[in-house]
């Protein structure tokens, strides 16, 4: 069942230096209790796809148009009190950084337990104590004696864990993870993962985890969104993605993940860094990095089709992307190849957490 | 070109082509002015904001309109020849022959905004009155921005006991209202220009020190700094070449904020008639004479242009500086420091 | 370090500041020209020249001055401030008659600025850029660019004398009374407006930025309603920044005293302390300056301990 759709999302931002597109003619699809993974590099409109999702964006930013399909009802057409009973109930999120998200001044536990006593009418004594079980269950051991202490007391990764509980605790049916393990270190990231997959499958909650981390989506996720400049670049079931890239960044963004036992002397980066959106370049937003551009890629701004036939891709497509050579408009090829050597690497990766 | 993956294999994306070909358009990554300075975007923003340039515009009339109201002599030779106020401020005008003007005239086309206690033009004396409450305001807070910034330097850049013993000293002028020690060393010194800088100086420097010394605490931790005094400068040269340029800001917008806090301290002493003379064109003096008529007006109807008038360019002048000290702060973004300073006043 | 012994220490601190006070205020009155006797002798020309030696004998005025000092050092810590030579009474009887009257005002001035600052500023950061929050600013700066005794000044036009709502002078019936606080009113929005003005600048920009807080966004996204929002969450950082104001505000409220008592008649310390300045009451100079030290310190204290208790994360060291 398709739990959330979005169609056509735009979201600007009126700053003083101009109007900021944030996210451009976004749309994407995800269905019940699946790990859906959304990539790209910082600026690309990760987080603001997120905020949006809990129509959290604040000014000078504004939802230009589109709709966003929450079983089935349009969540930008919500009165206030409607979308609110939404947040932090239905839809849930995982800061990136866990110790600005938590308030200084309140307890712990207090944060917590005051979402269920809000959205579940619990009593002060019920709300705690199921604010217990919620630390409990994230890994945060005492977590009776925890309850009363402030976010300071915790350390990095407790605090993740607390956010991740606060995020649980109305038992949500999606929950929106914006790069839940960058502000840790790799030790903890790769526990907190585990734990989010482990709690999603327990609580049968969607995930949209937000990552710049290629190797992150291989672990957890079962589809995936490329995102470049605010707009789509590619989406795929992950294993596509790995196995038959179609888009020039996503080559690009899997040619520089280091690894151990890397044979080479330098990482291979993609050339240059992402455009700043007040002024993106003009045409496709990736030509200036892509080893296969030519004029034509400055001129014409490429559609999400269907790599196969072409066509204009829908929310409900599993397979697009946005470059000239799925139109007929690049006149050379895309020359990358990805090879596969031995057994599935997808489900050895899975197996062993890096 | 090949790269390696665990088992997966990139080939064929070469990334020397995009460093090697020519632009395929005219957009370029380096945007719009990120090298501009800090001073001169913090300048370009204030002159965008219409709030502050009015205040600039403003306090620049009230000082000009002060400074040439009457001819400037000093030392027997007129430095300044203008004279844009129609009557001598101290001229008693019932007194001259043929005068039909008398004591608390209502304001007329003569007298636009009316004659004082002894018949004297109240416009004259409000324009000449700007220039003691004005220039003090700015003398001041020149002596104590200077003062507190060299103070909270030492303080904050040696630490240690140093800082202890300095500190203790600000805290003890701190238990001070500025204005109650301005009082207490004015009626001491007597009265007049130089004795109210001293009385406003005296309290209002600690409030710099203070502020500078936090600013300095934590500029002192950056590594430039620790860089510099790895590579052996001066202890001087390190706090003025390094440390302070970077203490500035929020110096500079305590500073404008307070120079209207003095103006104001000055005029609440004139008022207590510690201040000048009585009878000296001076704001806040004028209306220490106009408190007597408000009690029991002449006649029954009371001389409210007395009371108006000389006050409301006090008011005009202040919120004029506030306005530019709280543009000062926008375009600096510095922290607001909400006019908390030392220095009388409130 | 337990919050009790954060407490010991800032007291035990006081005292060197308070000595810092006395010497400062000794040392002024003292090395300027002219004591109280001056000023009797020029009130009462016939009084002898022996008889003006003979009071400055007895009142140690030809001591050196350390001595003068010690003396009076000795006398405060023995609860003696000395005496108003004019008028033979002890100074600390003065303080105490005076001292209710001040408290009122103050007092008065306080709650007003509370009251209206609060709201204010907590209204504008919510309506930032709109209207209303442009309005309440350029209240709050013409309020904090006012003089006092302007204020003041024009109230009694206005309220007294072309309202004729109140008498220019309040009538000296008792201090205790209800109807004190109408005759309170004027005189307590005058020295409370720069308060008011201060307090909600540093309100509406403390809450400003707190709104700008991640954890903000997390409450939002939590479904919270907006008011718990500000209310709870966004209040309750803000006002950690407010209360380092709190000291301040007293101070100004206590200079406020000085001219404010001075536009309304009210026989307060503020009078009290100018009429002791012109007349060269040294004792009386000195045991008010060193009361008004100890109520500063006093707010700074218990600015300190607030501050303390509102945020966790202070570790008291």
């Amino acid at each position: 069942m398709t739990l959330l759709e979005i169609n056509d999302l735009t979201v600007n931002f009126y700053t003083e230096d101009g109007v900021v597109t944030a996210v451009d003619d976004l749309s994407y699809r995800i269905e019940s209790g699946e790990t859906f993974g959304v990539v790209g590099e910082s600026g690309a409109g990760k987080s603001v796809t997120a905020l949006s999702l809990m129509r959290l964006i604040e000014d000078p930013g504004r939802i230009e148009s589109g709709e966003i399909l929450f079983k089935g009802e349009d969540l930008l057409e919500m009165s206030e009190a409607e979308i609110r009973s939404v947040r932090g109930n239905e839809i849930a999120m995982i800061f990136q950084d866990a110790q600005t998200a938590l308030n200084p001044v309140y307890s712990v536990g207090e944060q917590i337990s005051e979402a269920i006593r809000h959205h579940l009418n619990y009593s002060d004594a019920e709300a705690r104590d199921r604010t217990i079980q919620l630390l409990d269950r994230v890994g945060i051991p005492d977590a009776e004696s925890r309850y009363d202490d402030y976010p300071h007391e915790f350390s990095g990764g407790m605090q993740q864990r607390a956010v991740i509980a606060m995020a649980l605790s109305c038992d949500p049916d999606l929950l929106i993870a914006d790069e839940p393990t960058t502000a840790l270190d790799v030790t903890t990231e790769a526990k907190i993962l585990d734990q989010i997959q482990d709690l999603a499958d327990e609580f049968d909650t969607a995930v949209q985890l937000i990552t710049h981390d290629l190797g992150v989506v291989a672990k957890i996720c079962e589809r995936v969104m490329v995102m470049y400049a605010g707009r789509p670049v590619e989406k795929a079931p992950v294993e596509d993605l790995y196995y038959d890239p179609k888009h020039p960044y996503t080559v690009g963004l899997m040619s520089s993940i280091p690894r151990i036992g890397d044979e080479r002397d330098r990482l291979q980066t993609i050339p240059g860094t992402m455009p700043d959106l007040v002024d993106v370049p003009p045409g496709c937003a990736f030509h200036p990095r892509c080893p296969y551009a030519e004029e034509s890629c400055a001129q014409k701004q490429p559609p999400l089709v269907d790599p196969e036939t072409g066509d204009a891709a829908t929310a409900a497509d599993d397979r697009a992307a946005a470059c000239l050579e799925y139109t007929g408009d690049l006149e050379g090829e895309l020359e990358f190849e990805v090879s596969v050597e031995g057994e599935d690497p997808l489900l050895e990766e899975g197996q062993d957490a890096r | 070109m090949s790269t390696e993956r665990g088992r997966i294999r990139v080939t064929g994306f070469d990334t020397d082509r995009v460093t090697e070909r020519d632009d395929l358009s005219d957009w370029s990554e380096a945007t719009t002015g990120g090298t501009e300075s800090r001073w001169r975007r913090a300048l370009r923003r204030f002159r965008h904001n219409r709030v502050a340039m009015l205040g600039v515009y403003v306090v620049a009339a009230m000082a000009l309109l002060s400074f040439f109201a009457r001819p400037v002599t000093i030392a027997g030779i007129t430095v300044q020849p203008f004279s844009i106020a129609p009557y001598d401020p101290s001229t008693i005008l019932y007194l001259e022959p043929g005068s039909t003007v008398g004591r608390y005239d209502p304001p007329t086309l003569a007298h636009p905004m009316g004659t004082d206690a002894s018949g004297r033009d109240l416009f004259s004396r409000v324009l000449v009155g700007g220039r003691l409450s004005i220039s003090i305001g700015f003398v001041v807070v020149g002596i104590t921005a200077t003062f507190g910034l060299a103070y909270g330097a030492v303080a904050g850049y040696y630490g240690g006991w140093v800082d202890e013993i300095l500190m203790r000293f600000v805290d003890v002028i701190f238990a001070f209202p500025g204005l109650v020690l301005a009082l207490v060393i004015v009626a001491l010194l007597g009265g007049g220009y130089w004795p109210l800088v001293i009385a406003f100086s005296v309290p209002g420097w600690a409030g710099y020190a203070r502020l500078i010394r936090g600013e300095i605490l934590s500029v002192k931790e950056n590594e430039y700094v620790l860089a510099a005094q790895a590579l052996g400068a001066r202890d001087r040269s390190v706090i003025f070449r390094h440390i302070v340029p970077n203490a500035m800001a929020p110096l500079i917008v305590q500073a404008s904020l307070s120079i209207g806090t003095v103006v104001i301290g000055v005029a609440a002493l004139g008022f207590l008639g510690l201040g000048f003379e009585p009878g000296t064109p001076e704001w806040g003096t004028m209306l220490d004479q106009t408190r007597e008529t408000l009690i029991q007006g002449p006649g029954g109807s009371i001389p409210w242009w007395a009371t108006v008038f000389p006050g409301g360019a006090i008011f005009l002048f202040v919120m004029a500086m506030n306005m530019i000290g709280d543009g000062v702060n926008d375009a600096l973004d510095a922290q607001e420091v909400g006019n908390v300073g030392q220095g009388g006043g409130g | 370090m337990s919050l009790r012994r954060f407490i010991a220490k800032r007291v035990l601190l006081i005292f060197p500041i308070l000595f810092g006070v006395s010497v400062i205020t000794f040392a002024l009155v003292h090395i300027t020209p002219g004591d109280p006797v001056d000023v009797v002798v020029a009130l009462n020309p016939d009084i002898s020249p022996a008889e003006e030696a003979r009071l400055r004998a007895r009142y140690g005025l030809n001591d050196p001055i350390w001595e003068q000092y010690l003396d009076w050092l000795v006398g405060v810590l023995q609860g003696d401030f000395g005496k108003v030579i004019a008028t033979d009474r002890a100074v600390s009887t003065v303080i105490v008659e005076r001292l209710p009257e001040t408290i009122a005002l103050g007092l008065f001035g306080w709650v007003f600025a509370v009251i209206i600052a609060v709201p204010a500023g907590i209204y504008a950061a919510v309506r930032k850029d709109e209207l209303g929050d442009h309005v309440s600013r350029f209240l709050a700066l013409s309020g904090i660019s006012i003089p006092n005794f302007w204020l003041g000044l024009m109230l009694i036009l206005v309220g007294a004398l072309t309202l004729n709502l109140w008498p220019v002078l309040a009538p000296r019936t008792a201090l205790y009374s209800p109807e004190m606080l109408w005759y309170l009113l004027l005189p307590g929005i005058t020295i409370g407006t720069a308060s008011a003005s201060t307090l909600m600048r540093i309100m509406r920009s403390s809450m400003a930025e707190e709104m700008n807080k991640e954890y903000v966004t997390a409450a939002r996204a939590k479904g919270l309603p907006e008011r718990t929002v500000v209310l709870k969450h966004v209040l309750r950082n803000s006002l950690i920044s407010v209360t380092t104001v709190a000291a301040f505000l007293t101070a100004s409220i206590v200079s406020g005293s000085v001219v404010v008592e001075q536009v309304f008649g009210w026989p307060g310390l503020g009078r009290a302390l100018i009429s002791a300045v012109s007349n060269r009451e040294i004792d009386l100079i000195l045991g008010i300056t060193l009361f008004i030290g100890v109520a500063i310190i006093l707010a700074n204290l218990v600015a300190d301990i607030l501050y303390a208790v509102l945020d966790p994360r202070i570790r008291y060291d």
